[in-house]
């Protein structure tokens, strides 16, 4: 076979397939025929390449250059251009939002200059719908490794020398929990892939799963191996296809080239994978719910202990880890434990993906070494906040995490110091927030999350949730009371203390970090009755400042409830018990007369 | 035995029991709300759900459920430290703030555990208030669903799928909106419910109750031109002074009668002359089924099973479909006495059937839609006019003024209310079996029963058998109570598996006395056994203990029916059961 | 598709399939390798750049040497096309002037293989587009 001069790389994930980029590939395969290029420009759908911000992305390679925001229209161009004469098409270069210059490749991007690739590894580089491309990669060698030269107690030994933790939100010891489900006693156990990503705005697990499926099967391979489980379980929300077809190719595959099956390598250890389907409750990633969820029964969790480790799927020791740790272990295996722990921080080893999201310039999927700071990933890699405005808070850890201050920007993040500064690692979400954001309300937003997603088992979380929710909902409709923030700590802290499983026991969080770390925006709305940020309408009065109005009439004709009053020529006046504070008077006035007080 | 401390008192407890247990044997009672179980009767709702039994110990992050915590060694729990106090009073705050403030007019005020707690932990104020939920009600013939009230406990939903496996109640919908309901929110009566009315059972607020008519019965006594007959289960005695606060197990039978009598009702019958008629029923039809087998008549189908349960013939209607010959085709005692009373006992009397209005006293749900089935009406008429439960009875008696307690000991009327020991422990697991086996060994044999007690079909046990003798001939006799058991020995049937003669199957857990409309035994199995105890003292204390010696049976079959199985006791006393799959 | 029956054979597989990536990898890390840059504007092409381009993809891949053989846009050195810019690991970019097949042979004999500098190197004063 010869071999290809050129590569097109083009992202396949959700996010740039629903930016047409399958058009794309389209467009650039039919120009490089009609240039009879075929046999020396190789077109590859990739998984996400991460900068989901400048989507969707194409990266020419030999000579790395990264186009974003690409047209299928454009591909004519690239071919013609780049392909053909090797000359870059410039207009659709990333320009650094600094110097304004182009940046033609992606090592000179300060997005990526600080990433640290492991669990991404294979994310925007390989074809995930060809095993051959994994297998060039490494692929399945940390598996052969470990059943054809190595005991069950050998690899999660290296494992835990590791220092790997789960990714999924708790954090805890991978090894560990592997080694507990190898000394359950029983003949037959499982491996679950917890694939129920469901923190909003978070897609790392998705992104890994359409990029790189075979290293999460690998791995979970390699953790049969070590807790004796011959069945392997994917759970994954039906609403991520495009996974589930990515998944399903490469266990075919897999089986095909007896990867997965009976007698794995000549080893005579047997392993296959089955994908489950789950109907997107956030609540079913707490792992005995999700368990509960596979068993056909109510997505709901039971009290632990007995965990999983010991009494899990169908009552049998089953091993339950996320996407992204799963992602990391066959690298620790190839690479060693001693390089994967040289990465990171004294508890926290390696790296974490981010799903970096809200008011910053460089939205995307992001994966940092334990260790770098909030301040680095928000203005280094996120190129800062978006329009200019003033950073106020940053959320980590989805709906069970925390808001926190500038004050913690130069905060090395690992597990320990997000917990002490009163949020939480979670599954990798990060919510920028800037100035206009009112916490009042972004506390609210995350409880409607929580609210919609209990399960409704335990009394705290149905009924004391909707309540810490309605006192919320009534500070940002004015009605607030002072003593309405002292409720709120003792109804969350309740909530926390007696909720059955960590969706409860967290779902205060965003409510308790928020009255912590912005007292003050709290006050201003039950004491002065203003929101600082101007988010609540209820809080905001649209008045006309007499000295400014012209009497144009132009506000008055506007206002479709007919608060507005006035003659002509004469100062107008809004009446505020009618006004339903649309804002259309105010963006009217030719005058600035109309004034947000 | 492990050393831990409870309330700041060093205790010794055994390995492997929860916090709740571990308190309880040391004397400190830790409240709970979803939390029950009935011992040595293998049922126990256990989700810790509600959170009201929270207790603070030492060095744990969060506050322990008592009810699911295991105990460890050198644990500090805290029951009632300011922490776990003030997280106890909110929860219960909370489910306050989305219930309904019915409690004045609820059916369940005075037995509901809510507001027991509710009085128990001082709450005077709710300081969260908010939306609440509402909900349609869901009225069946048998059980109304008020689930305004439901607090989430899932213990119906655990009755419902685990001790029945009927499956027709469960969580649906998401966090504040959750509550427990059919699929799809339909109707009861629209489901494959049952009506055993075990969900009734054990609800500890008034969010399932069963249908009230108590006023039908007062209107019909209030008519002049009716004469009201009432029959009363064996399992009603032994139950119905709890709610006087008569200790469990005391019988009641002769102020069970003369309450009837104060209450109004012409003639006061007993339900266990019924059962006297069915076992002879259903007794010749087992020796026929039997001897018809043993002849070698490869048409003839065991084993046979009892039929005297309504919850239970409508269980296998649903589910097994494919098997409806193999029920005996006997009336239940309630439908063979309101069938007898509207003919035999009307023509006694000179009265057409429509003058008569035949109430029948049970300790069940069930009975109500049973009554209510097409094939036990004659032009419209029901054999049964209106069936009430224990406690409808009890309420009926505090309505008419009655001091219970002092009431004096009266007897049943002739010729309905005559009875044996066979008819009286029909109210018991193992008893309909054990009262047709008394008469079926002597009517095979010819000879008299050495000793009329058998043991080996006595007790809790939620599935039993035991071979009887039958003068040479082993008889293999199967006793199921809870549908989930039954639903275990159909399936052995199903396989081909099964080598029972007979089955007697209860759908309540220790049979009548468990039933759905006995007063509420908040989840205290001794409850239940002590009227069991009751039950069959009842049956040591009667002179004749088997069926067919019941003199006024005899006449009846003399005068009226002819024989067993005859084409009239058929027409009269026999049923058919009917596909409702689909 | 054959079962891979052992750790060997995986290995096997392994090397076979890795040129289908090889670009990729070593376009990932091209400090550490020989990149050979081709003019390829209409100036080069016009005076045979494809064929050099062609002629160093091949004889890299016979003698096994770990280069990156991209083409790049016009050096401004029209008149010595085609131009070929080399960069050894660590060193400065050269840039060789009217590379022919031959030329392209002598290149990599004795500058890539060797270090030896060849004739036809053009002086450099300007910034290629990846700095």
């Amino acid at each position: 076979m010869a071999d290809f001069k050129m590569h097109v790389l083009i992202c396949g994930g959700t996010g740039c397939k629903a930016s047409l980029s399958e058009a794309i590939k389209t467009s650039f395969n039919s120009t490089i025929e009609s240039c009879e290029l075929e046999d020396d420009v190789q077109v590859i759908m990739t998984g996400c390449f991460g900068f989901c911000e400048k989507g969707p992305i194409i990266k020419i390679l030999p000579d790395n250059t990264f186009y974003v925001h690409v047209k299928p229209e454009d591909a004519e161009e690239i071919v013609k251009e780049h392909l053909v004469k090797g000359r870059p098409v410039e207009r659709l270069l990333y320009k650094d939002p600094k110097s304004e210059e182009n940046i033609p490749t992606s090592k000179g991007m300060d997005f990526y200059k600080k990433q640290i690739r492991i669990a991404l590894r294979n994310c925007g580089f390989i074809d995930p719908e060809q095993i051959e491309e994994y297998i060039a990669r490494d692929g399945y060698m940390a598996l052969g490794k470990c059943i054809s030269g190595m005991t069950p107690v050998d690899v999660i030994d290296e494992i835990k020398k590791s220092g790997l933790r789960g990714r999924g939100g708790g954090g805890f010891p991978t090894g560990l929990k592997w080694e507990i489900t190898h000394k359950s006693q029983a003949g037959q156990k499982y491996v679950v892939c917890n694939a129920d990503e469901g923190d909003p705005g978070a897609f790392m697990d998705r992104s890994i799963l359409e990029g790189d499926p075979h290293s999460v099967l690998e791995a979970m391979a390699i953790c049969g191996y070590c807790i004796g489980a011959d069945t392997g379980l994917i759970y994954i929300r039906a609403e991520y296809p495009l996974a589930i077809e990515r998944l399903k190719v490469a266990i075919n595959q897999a089986r095909e080239y007896g990867l997965l099956g009976e007698n794995i390598l000549g080893s005579g250890f047997n392993f296959d994978i089955e994908l489950r389907y789950g109907a997107g409750a956030f609540v079913c990633g707490e792992e005995t719910a999700l368990i509960h969820s596979m068993e056909g029964l109510r997505g709901e969790p039971t009290f632990k202990p007995p965990f999983p480790s010991e009494s899990g799927y169908l009552g049998k020791p089953t091993n339950v880890n996320n996407v992204e740790t799963f992602a990391n272990i066959p690298v620790i295996l190839n690479k060693g434990a001693d390089w994967f722990s040289s990465i990171g921080t004294e508890n926290s080893k390696g790296t974490k993906v981010f799903a970096l999201a809200g008011k910053i310039n460089n939205v995307g999927l992001i994966e940092v070494p334990m260790g770098t700071t909030l301040r680095e990933v928000v203005y280094d890699i996120g190129g800062g906040i978006k329009d200019g405005k003033e950073f106020k808070s940053v959320q980590t850890g989805g709906p069970s995490g925390g808001c926190l201050t500038k004050d913690f920007l130069d905060t090395p993040i690992d597990y320990d110091n997000l917990v002490a500064a009163g949020s939480m690692m979670g599954s990798g979400g990060m919510i920028v927030m800037d100035e206009d954001d009112c916490m009042v309300s972004i506390a609210k937003f995350y409880l409607e999350f929580t609210l919609e997603e209990s399960c409704g088992k335990c009394t705290p979380c149905r009924i004391g949730n909707k309540r810490l929710y309605e006192i919320l909902d009534s500070i940002t409709e004015g009605k607030g009371k002072e003593e309405d923030i002292e409720r709120l700590k003792m109804l969350s802290n309740v909530i926390k203390d007696t909720s059955l499983c960590g969706l409860g026991q967290s779902s205060p969080n965003p409510v308790l970090s928020t009255i912590h770390n912005f007292e003050d925006e709290y006050k201003a709305h039950v004491v002065d009755g203003k929101c600082p940020s101007g988010q609540c309408k209820a809080l905001l009065q649209y008045v006309i400042e007499e000295d400014k109005c012209t009497g144009c009439t132009l506000c008055f004709r506007n206002c479709p409830v007919g608060a507005i009053t006035g003659e002509r020529r004469a100062p107008h006046f809004i009446d505020q018990s009618l006004c339903i504070k649309c804002g259309v008077c105010y963006e009217k006035c030719k005058f600035d007369a109309i004034e947000l007080v | 035995m492990i050393n831990l401390t409870i309330d700041n008192k060093p205790v010794v407890v055994k390995k492997g029991i929860t916090i709740l247990e571990a308190a309880s044997s040391v004397g400190v009672h830790i409240p709970t709300l979803c939390y029950m179980k009935l011992d040595d009767m293998n049922i126990e709702n256990k989700p810790g759900g509600c959170r009201v039994c929270v207790v603070e110990v030492k060095g744990r992050r969060n506050l322990a459920p008592a009810c699911c915590t295991e105990v460890a060694e050198g644990m500090d729990i805290s029951t009632h430290s300011i922490r776990a106090i003030n997280a106890r009073r909110t929860v219960v705050e909370l489910i306050l703030s989305d219930h309904p403030p019915d409690c004045l007019v609820c059916a369940k005020s005075g037995d509901c555990e809510l507001q027991d707690m509710a009085h128990n932990l001082g709450i005077r104020e709710i300081h969260y208030k908010g939306e609440q939920s509402t909900y349609r009600e869901d009225t069946s013939p048998a059980i109304t669903r008020e689930i305004d009230k439901c607090i989430m406990c899932r213990r119906c939903e655990m009755m419902c799928n685990e001790v029945q496996t009927v499956g027709v109640l469960s969580a649906i919908n998401r966090g504040f909106d959750s509550v427990v309901s059919p699929a799809f929110e339909m109707n009861l009566d629209h489901s494959v419910c049952t009506y055993c009315g075990q969900c009734v059972a054990v609800c500890p607020t008034g969010a399932l109750t069963e249908v009230d008519e108590t006023g039908k019965v007062i209107k019909a006594l209030s008519d002049p031109n009716k004469t009201v007959v009432v029959q009363t289960a064996p399992a009603v005695r032994a139950a119905l002074g709890e709610e006087f606060g008569m200790e469990a197990g005391t019988l009641v039978t002769g102020k069970l009668v003369s309450a009837l009598k104060r209450l109004g009702f012409d003639y006061v019958f007993d339900t266990d002359f019924a059962a006297d008629l069915t076992i002879m029923e259903e007794g010749t039809e087992l020796l026929s089924r039997l001897e018809k087998f043993l002849g070698g008549d490869k048409e003839v189908k065991l084993p046979i099973l009892t039929s005297c349960c309504p919850a239970w013939v409508k269980f296998f209607e649903h589910q097994f479909p494919e098997m409806l010959e193999i029920p005996s085709t006997a009336r239940s005692p309630q439908q063979m006495f309101g069938s007898i009373a509207k003919t035999y006992f009307a023509e006694k009397l000179g009265k057409k059937r429509d003058d008569l209005v035949v109430v029948s006293i049970m300790p069940c749900v069930a009975k109500k839609y049973e009554c209510g089935r097409d094939e036990f009406k004659v032009d419209d008429n029901p054999d049964v006019d209106h069936a009430i439960t224990t406690r409808e009875l009890a309420a009926l008696v505090k309505l008419a003024n009655i001091e219970f307690e002092k009431l004096p000991n009266e007897d049943f009327d002739h010729p309905l209310g005559e009875s044996t020991g066979a008819g009286v422990i029909f109210g018991t697991t193992g008893g309909v079996i054990e009262a047709a086996v008394r008469t079926a060994y002597e009517l095979h044999t010819g000879k008299d029963l050495p000793r009329l007690d058998f043991e080996e079909l006595r007790g809790m046990e939620g599935l039993r058998q035991a071979t009887i003798d039958f003068n040479g001939l082993p008889i293999k006799i199967g006793i199921a109570h809870g549908l989930g058991n039954a639903r275990k020995l159909l399936e052995e049937i199903q396989a081909g598996k099964s080598e029972f003669h007979a089955i007697e199957i209860m759908s309540c857990p220790g049979g009548c006395i468990g039933g759905g409309g006995q007063p509420y035994h908040h989840g205290d199995a001794e409850v239940i056994k002590k009227r069991q105890m009751a039950i069959y003292q009842e049956d040591k204390n009667k002179v004749l203990r088997k069926s067919h010696e019941n003199p006024y049976i005899i006449k009846l079959y003399e005068e009226f029916l002819g024989k067993p199985m005859s084409e009239k006791a058929h027409h009269l006393l026999h049923t058919k059961y009917f596909d409702r799959k689909n | 598709m054959a079962k891979i029956k052992t750790l060997d054979d995986l290995i096997k597989m392994k090397d076979e399939v890795q040129s289908k990536i090889k670009l990729r990898e070593n376009s990932d890390h091209p400090e550490n390798l020989i990149q050979v840059k081709v003019g390829m504007a209409t100036c080069g092409i016009a005076s045979g750049a494809k064929e050099t381009l062609k002629y160093f993809v091949e004889e890299t891949e016979r003698q096994a040497i770990d280069a990156v053989v991209t083409q790049t846009g016009c050096m401004g050195y029209c008149y010595a096309e085609p131009t070929v810019e080399v960069i050894l690991p660590g060193k400065e970019p050269v840039v060789f002037g009217y590379v022919n097949n031959t030329k392209a042979q002598e290149i990599i004999d004795k500058y890539i293989n060797k270090g030896e500098l060849v004739d036809g190197i053009i002086p450099i004063s300007f910034k290629t587009i990846d700095e």
